[in-house]
């Protein structure tokens, strides 16, 4: 980091520490819209929401101190515990489906298929459209009548399809099904991925007379481990946010089987003005998108590959 | 074509008895089967992605009647172009597109200028200190935005600010978020610094530096930030639901959703043309930006 030019005209100590002086300011101002920004939308807001959690509030009246009854209370409602649930077992569905899904589809285009831009502009484009419209569309292909998801199944496979987002045990693989048509995001992530990857490797592992599949399993895997490990601990954080699609779509239900983690949080702080109780749901989720972080970074000794220069 | 002379030219490694092997064994032809059947599948999956688009873009020019047809009917004749009429004007759409413009527009200025700032100072000045904020930096990107969102609310509450874009724009001015400062100090770090040093001799500041040369060498990097921000601010739903109650301030996204309240269920032909619109924007400037989107997700993903 030492610059040349101190080495090429040493200047007097005083002058040289003036210059350090002047230039820590100027660090200061250029970060000062970053600095005011952290401590008023962030710290700020996370330090208040804690002490809100030991509140009951409802903006009108002014806070009064409980403690810890919104936590107690929170444990023994049971459409708090569902909201975990809905929330966990929509992760453990969509989650590892993504991952397969996405490295899949980067490996395939990874072989220089013909077309590869065209495919790849293809595969992205949902990426692009998410939110409410998406939403729509996807509510009218899972209409269980007119939608095009049904009458496929029944015209091509001759199946009566499920009711999808009106029947309590198929929302979530309906939500899951949807998540796998934007897979083409995390797809170009692991793509980009693969073509880090030296190719020096793959000769090497040749000479030695490994097949396709000990290549797969022994190099390309566990190179792509880091960007794995990224695309996991971003997908914990968006399976807490998830929110628009179950809003839009389902309003969390039928019967709370879409009742995810920050609908349940939504409804607390802006239907009902709950805001101590949607206080310590935020702390929760916070704590849990933490440890499950931490977890994920611990655990990544034993299953992630970094090579000596990555950063 | 060549498949006979390569494999004669050019051994399969692994296989010692290279002239034994039958043709569908030769490494050429199975290489190219490979490819086949893998373009296949790609094409299949394209398929896949592209069905419900055109089935959508399909069930916006239908009627009411048609959009309940089994089997489906994929070319309505005559195609129902007043749907969109109809769908854009039973809600203000117009005045919902101008709201969201300004939103994205303001917060895209806010975010581009605030973020480079800071990128400028963690890339290029020492101070005591930079560490540890840049730390603080990078730890805000596993700090989701609902947390915060409850406190935030109630602050913009006593500003008076709920039902002005001013919540949705402000912040952005202020920190212009953790992964666009992470990306941009990396781009500048790759910026070499004898132009900075050349520039200090001609007498030029470090706002100089940043203004005249860091930002015109950094049009790449900050158009995947413009690119970025642009479709997360356009779709965005969970803050403008929160902080926009009234529908003269509604976005494009919260009138969507106000629309299907009112139309859902039955007028999918509406619904379907309504949407097709709001997504117009993103897929325009998806298609006009592609490399950028490209370089912008490999950068993020795989260096991040």
């Amino acid at each position: 980091m030492a610059t040349s030019t101190t080495s090429t005209t040493p200047l007097p100590a005083r002058r040289r520490s003036h210059l350090a002086r002047q230039e820590a300011i100027a660090f200061y101002l250029f970060v000062a819209p970053w600095i005011i920004g952290f401590l008023v939308f962030t710290a700020g807001p996370v330090v208040a929401s804690a002490y809100l959690s030991l509140t009951q509030y409802d903006i009108a009246n002014p806070p009064v101190f409980i403690g810890l009854g919104n936590y107690v209370a929170l444990a023994r409602d049971p459409l708090f515990w569902k909201s975990l649930s809905v929330t966990t077992s929509y992760a453990i569905l969509a989650l590892p489906l993504g991952l397969v899904a996405s490295i899949a589809l980067a490996l395939l285009l990874n072989l220089r298929l013909p077309g590869l831009s065209i495919w790849r502009t293809i595969y992205y484009l949902p990426s692009v459209t998410s939110g409410v419209a998406v939403a729509l569309l996807w509510q009218w292909i899972f209409q269980p009548t007119f939608g095009l998801l049904n009458v496929v199944l029944y015209q091509v496979f001759h199946v009566v399809g499920p009711q999808w987002l009106y029947d309590s045990n198929w929302v979530i693989p309906a939500f899951v099904i949807m998540s796998l048509w934007s897979v083409g995001g995390s797809m170009l992530i692991y793509l980009g991925g693969l073509q880090n990857i030296p190719t020096q490797l793959y000769e090497a592992a040749e000479i030695d007379g490994a097949g396709a599949w000990a290549r797969l399993w022994h190099i390309t895997l566990p190179m792509l481990t880091p960007v794995i490990l990224f695309n996991l601990i971003l997908g914990i954080i968006g399976v807490f946010s998830y929110f628009t699609n179950a809003y839009v779509m389902t309003q969390g239900g039928p019967n709370y089987a879409s009742y995810f983690y920050l609908l349940a949080l939504y409804q607390n702080a802006f239907e009902f003005l709950k805001m101590g109780v949607a206080s310590a749901q935020a702390w929760i989720f916070f704590v849990i998108v933490l440890v499950l972080t931490i977890i994920t970074l611990k655990s990544a000794n034993y299953w992630v590959y970094y090579e000596g220069k990555i950063e | 074509m060549s498949s006979t002379v390569e494999s004669v030219a050019r051994p399969s490694p692994g296989t010692r008895t290279a002239r034994s092997v039958a043709w569908w064994q030769r490494r050429s032809t199975r290489q190219r089967a490979l490819k086949a059947v893998a373009t296949l599948i790609a094409a299949l999956f394209a398929v896949a992605v592209l069905f419900p688009v055109v089935w959508m873009i399909s069930t916006s020019l239908k009627t009411t009647d048609q959009t309940a047809a089994i089997p489906i009917i994929w070319v309505p004749i005559p195609p129902q172009w007043h749907n969109y009429i109809d769908a854009l004007t039973a809600e203000d759409f117009g005045l919902f597109f101008r709201n969201t413009a300004i939103i994205t527009v303001g917060s895209l200025i806010g975010t581009v200028l605030s973020s480079s700032l800071a990128a400028f100072g963690f890339a290029r000045l020492r101070a005591p200190g930079r560490n540890f904020l840049f730390i603080l930096v990078l730890s805000t990107l596993m700090l989701p935005a609902p947390v915060t969102i409850v406190p935030r609310f109630i602050l913009f509450t006593k500003l008076h600010w709920i039902n002005t874009f001013l919540p949705l724009i402000v912040p952005a001015w202020f920190g212009g978020g953790a992964f666009n400062v992470f990306l941009l100090r990396q781009f500048f770090m790759t910026v070499p610094r004898e132009m900075d040093e050349a520039a200090r001799i001609d007498g030029a500041g470090f706002f100089q530096i940043y203004w005249r040369i860091m930002l015109p060498m950094s049009l790449p990097a900050l158009g995947i930030v413009c690119i970025f921000h642009f479709i997360y601010a356009w779709n965005d739903f969970f803050e403008p639901l929160i902080f926009l109650n009234n529908n003269n301030v509604w976005t494009v996204a919260i009138g969507l959703a106000g629309f299907t309240a009112a139309y859902g269920g039955t007028a999918w032909n509406l619904l379907m043309a309504a949407s097709l619109v709001a997504m117009l924007p993103c897929v325009l400037l998806f298609f006009v930006a592609q490399r950028y989107f490209v370089q912008g997700v490999v950068i993020t993903g795989v260096k991040g």
